[in-house]
C-alpha cells in the first residue's frame, strides 16, 4: 500500500541517504560460536570481490587460522597493525575500497586511538570504505545476559547492538550444533539476525512510503479492561509471544468515571502487564475504532480479549472489524 | 533396519547458494569416503553448481511420458537398488508429474529414508505449509507446492542457508541465477527488497524454531480444536490452528459437525487436508452446532477452540446469536480463537 510520505519523513530519508552516500557499507557474517565458518566466509566474500575488480585489503586477522582460510588470506595486500591495533592512519592513506577485519570484537591495547575495534572500523567507515566483519552473538553486548543464561559465561569483549544494527547487511553462518549448549547459541543468534532484519525491513518501508499490514513476526495485543481475567490473558499472552518470538503488547482504555474498586484493579493488572514486558498503550474514545487503528498500526496479528455472558457486547463488532488479526475470547474469572 | 538421517538446506529464495552448500557437504562427505550419490540435482544452467558435482555419480533421472512431452523425475526406484550411504535429492517441495509413482518428491524421499539411506535436500521455508497464507500476505504470491510442516520436523538437521537480499539481488542482476529476460521480471515482481527480507525473516525466524524443537520435545498439555465447515476460508484456519498448536506445542484435532445425511464435497477436502497436516479428524452428527461443538470440546478435553468467523447473516437473523457467540457461551471456560481472514 502506498502513501505520500510526511515532510518529517522526507527529510529523515534526505538524512539517512545523506550519511549512508558517503559511509562506507559495513558487512557483518554473524555466527553462534566460534569455527563455526565465519572468518572463511567473510575472507572468501573479499576474494569474490577483489576477482569482480574492488580494492580489497586486510587490516586485521587472526592469529591462528585453519588452512583454508590461510590459502585465501595469501590473495590479499594486508596493512600491518601497529602495536596490537589496526593502523588507521596507514588505511586512511592507502585508501582501498573495502577492507577486511577479523574479528569485529576485540579490546585494543592501552594507549590505542580507541579503546575497541568496533570504533576503529566506526572511523574507517566514516572515511567512505567498505568494511567486511565477522562477529559472534556471544560478544553481541545486548545479548550477554542470554547467553550467560545459557553458558554461565560472560565474553570480556563486546561490541553494541545498536553498531551491529547499522550494518548495511547481516549475513548468519549457520550449521548443526554439536551440543545443547551450543544449539541454544545457535537459536539466539538465528533470533537476533531476525530482528535485526526486521528492524531494516520496517526503515525500508518506512523510507519508502509503505504501509504494511502484515508482520512476519508474531504480535500480541492483551486489552485490558477491569472485569477481565487480565492475569490469565497476559500470562497466555507472555507464554505466547516467548514461543513465537515475537512481541507483547497490552492496551486499556482511558476512563474518567471508573469506580475506585475498578480503577484500582485496572492498575494492577496494568502493573502485571509492565512486570512481563508489555508495551503499553492507552486508548481514548470508541472501543473497537481505537483497538482496530492500534492493532493494524502496530501489525497485530492477536489479540487477547475477555468476554461477558453479557448481551451488546463490542466483542462481535471488533470480530466483525477484524482484518489480518485473530481475536482470542477468554472467560472472565467469575463465569458461573 | 536404521531409518536414514535427513538433513534440509532451508532457503529464502532461489539463487541463495542451497544446492552449493549442499553439494559442498557431499564433496567433504566423498572425501571421507563416504558413498554418495545425486538421486537429483537441478542445475539450472548454473556453472559454479555444477562444477561442484564434479566426480560425485548421479543416478539417471526416470522419463515420464505425460501429455505429449517427455518429463524428467527422480528414479526413486534405482536410487534404492544402487543403496549408496547418502542421496542428495534438491528441491524437496517438487510436485512430481503424474504417473511419477509418488506425488510430491518428500515422499520419495521417505521411501530413501525408510530403506536406512541418508538424504541431503534443499528447500525454501515459502514452501512451508503453515506459513502459506503468511507469505501470500507478504509476497503476493500464493505458493502451490507445499510440504506439510511435520515432513521437515522429522528432519534430524535444518540448516539455514543465509545471503542478504542485496548480495542475492547483485547475483541476479549478474545473471548468475536466471537468464538475463527472466531475471529483470523477477527482481521487479517476486524479488523487490522488501520481499526478499520479510522472507529471509522468515526463514531465521522457522530454523530457529527448528532448533528449539529439538531442544525441547513437546510436553502436550494443551489441546487445540479447530472447527470447520465447507466455506473456504476454512483452508486459512486449518493452516493457522496447526501453526499456533506448533508453536505451543499442543496437541491438535479438527472437528465438523454435520447435518444428518450431509455429504459435503469441501468439507472433505478441508479434512483430508487436515489430516495431511497430521491432524486428527473427526465428523460428529448434530443438529444444534455450537452446543454439539461445545459438548465434543468438553469431552474432548480440549483448552482452545479454534473457529473462522461466521457467515454473513440473512437479515431476520440478525437479532439472534451468531454461532460464535452462541459457542462462547455454551464452552464457558474455554479460550476461543476467531481466526480473521488474511488479505492483502
Amino acid at each position: 500500500m502506498e502513501r505520500r510520505p510526511t515532510p518529517d519523513e522526507l527529510l529523515r530519508r534526505v538524512q539517512a541517504e545523506e550519511r549512508r552516500e558517503n559511509r562506507g557499507r559495513l558487512k557483518v557474517f554473524l555466527g553462534y560460536a566460534p569455527r563455526v565458518g565465519k572468518s572463511l566466509r567473510m575472507f572468501d566474500e573479499g576474494r569474490r570481490r577483489k576477482e569482480r575488480g574492488q580494492d580489497v585489503v586486510v587490516a586485521a586477522a587472526q592469529d591462528k587460522v585453519t588452512d583454508d582460510v590461510r590459502k585465501l588470506l595469501g590473495c590479499f595486500e594486508s596493512i600491518p597493525q601497529i602495536s596490537g591495533a589496526i593502523d588507521l592512519p596507514g588505511i586512511f592513506k592507502r585508501n582501498p575500497q573495502a577492507c577486511l577485519i577479523d574479528p569485529l570484537a576485540y579490546d585494543n591495547p592501552p594507549g590505542a586511538r580507541n579503546a575497541q575495534r568496533w570504533q576503529d572500523v566506526e572511523e574507517i567507515l566514516n572515511h567512505g570504505i567498505a568494511v567486511i566483519t565477522a562477529l559472534n552473538v556471544h560478544h553481541i553486548r545486548e545479548q550477554q545476559d542470554q547467553v550467560e543464561r545459557i553458558t554461565g559465561k560472560r565474553a570480556a569483549r563486546s561490541v553494541p547492538e545498536a553498531f551491529v544494527r547499522e550494518a548495511e547487511e547481516i549475513e548468519v553462518v549457520d550449521t548443526p550444533a554439536d551440543t545443547r549448549e551450543l544449539a541454544e547459541l545457535r537459536e539466539l543468534a538465528l533470533l537476533a539476525a531476525a530482528d535485526v532484519v526486521d528492524q531494516q525491513l520496517q526503515e525500508y518501508l518506512d523510507c519508502h512510503g509503505v504501509v504494511a499490514h502484515w508482520g512476519t513476526q508474531e504480535r500480541i495485543l492483551v486489552c485490558l479492561t477491569p472485569r477481565s481475567d487480565a492475569e490469565a490473558m497476559l500470562k497466555s499472552g507472555h507464554r505466547n509471544a516467548q514461543r513465537f518470538h515475537g512481541a507483547l503488547l497490552a492496551a486499556y482504555v482511558e476512563q474518567d468515571n471508573l469506580k475506585p474498586e475498578d480503577r484500582a484493579k485496572l492498575d494492577q493488572h496494568m502493573a502485571l502487564a509492565r512486570e512481563l514486558g508489555a508495551e503499553m498503550h492507552s486508548l481514548k474514545g470508541d472501543f473497537v475504532g481505537s483497538v482496530v487503528e492500534l492493532a493494524q498500526r502496530e501489525r497485530i496479528t492477536q489479540i487477547f480479549l475477555g468476554h461477558t455472558q453479557r448481551e451488546h457486547s463490542p466483542i462481535e463488532k471488533l470480530i466483525d472489524y477484524a482484518e489480518n488479526f485473530d481475536v482470542r475470547l477468554f472467560p472472565h474469572g467469575d463465569h458461573s | 533396519m536404521t531409518r536414514g538421517r535427513l538433513k534440509v538446506y532451508l532457503g529464502y529464495a532461489a539463487g541463495v547458494g542451497k544446492t552449493y552448500r549442499m553439494l559442498d557437504e557431499a564433496q567433504a562427505l566423498r572425501a571421507r569416503g563416504v558413498d554418495v550419490v545425486i538421486g537429483y540435482f537441478e542445475p539450472h544452467g548454473r556453472p559454479d553448481t555444477i562444477a561442484m558435482t564434479k566426480g560425485i555419480e548421479t543416478i539417471p533421472r526416470r522419463k515420464i511420458q505425460y501429455g505429449g512431452s517427455i518429463f524428467e523425475e527422480m528414479d526413486t526406484e534405482a536410487v534404492l537398488l544402487r543403496k549408496p550411504a547418502v542421496a542428495l535429492v534438491d528441491e524437496f517441495a517438487h510436485s512430481n508429474i503424474p504417473g511419477s509413482g509418488r506425488e510430491k518428491r518428500w515422499q520419495d524421499v521417505r521411501v530413501l529414508l525408510d530403506d536406512g539411506i541418508d538424504v541431503l535436500t534443499t528447500m525454501n521455508v515459502q514452501h512451508l505449509e503453515s506459513l502459506n497464507d503468511q507469505v501470500w500476505h507478504v509476497t503476493g504470491v500464493r505458493v502451490r507446492e507445499t510440504v506439510p510442516d511435520w515432513v521437515v520436523d522429522e528432519a534430524d538437521e535444518v540448516v539455514l542457508v543465509d545471503l542478504t537480499p542485496r548480495a542475492l539481488r547483485n547475483r541476479i542482476e549478474r545473471g548468475a541465477v536466471y537468464a538475463p529476460e527472466k531475471a529483470r521480471r523477477a527482481m521487479e515482481n517476486f524479488f523487490t527488497e522488501a520481499n526478499l527480507s520479510a522472507l529471509r525473516e522468515l526463514a531465521m525466524r522457522h530454523t530457529a524454531h527448528e532448533v528449539e524443537e529439538r531442544l525441547f520435545p513437546p510436553k502436550p498439555g494443551e489441546r487445540i480444536l479447530i472447527c470447520l465447515t465447507g466455506r473456504p476460508a476454512s483452508a486459512n484456519l486449518i493452516r493457522r490452528g496447526k501453526r499456533v498448536a506448533d508453536y505451543l506445542q499442543a496437541e491438535c484435532l479438527a472437528v465438523h459437525v454435520a447435518a444428518p445425511g450431509e455429504n459435503d464435497e469441501a468439507v472433505n477436502r478441508h479434512m483430508s487436508f487436515a489430516r495431511n497436516l497430521r491432524i486428527q479428524t473427526h465428523v460428529i452428527q448434530g443438529e444444534d452446532i455450537p452446543r454439539t461443538l461445545a459438548e465434543f470440546a468438553h469431552s474432548q478435553r480440549v483448552t482452545q477452540i479454534f473457529m473462522g468467523r461466521s457467515g454473513p447473516r440473512p437479515w431476520w437473523k440478525r437479532f439472534g446469536e451468531t454461532v460464535v457467540q452462541q459457542v462462547v457461551r455454551q464452552a464457558r471456560d474455554l479460550q476461543i480463537t476467531i481466526v480473521a481472514e488474511r488479505r492483502r
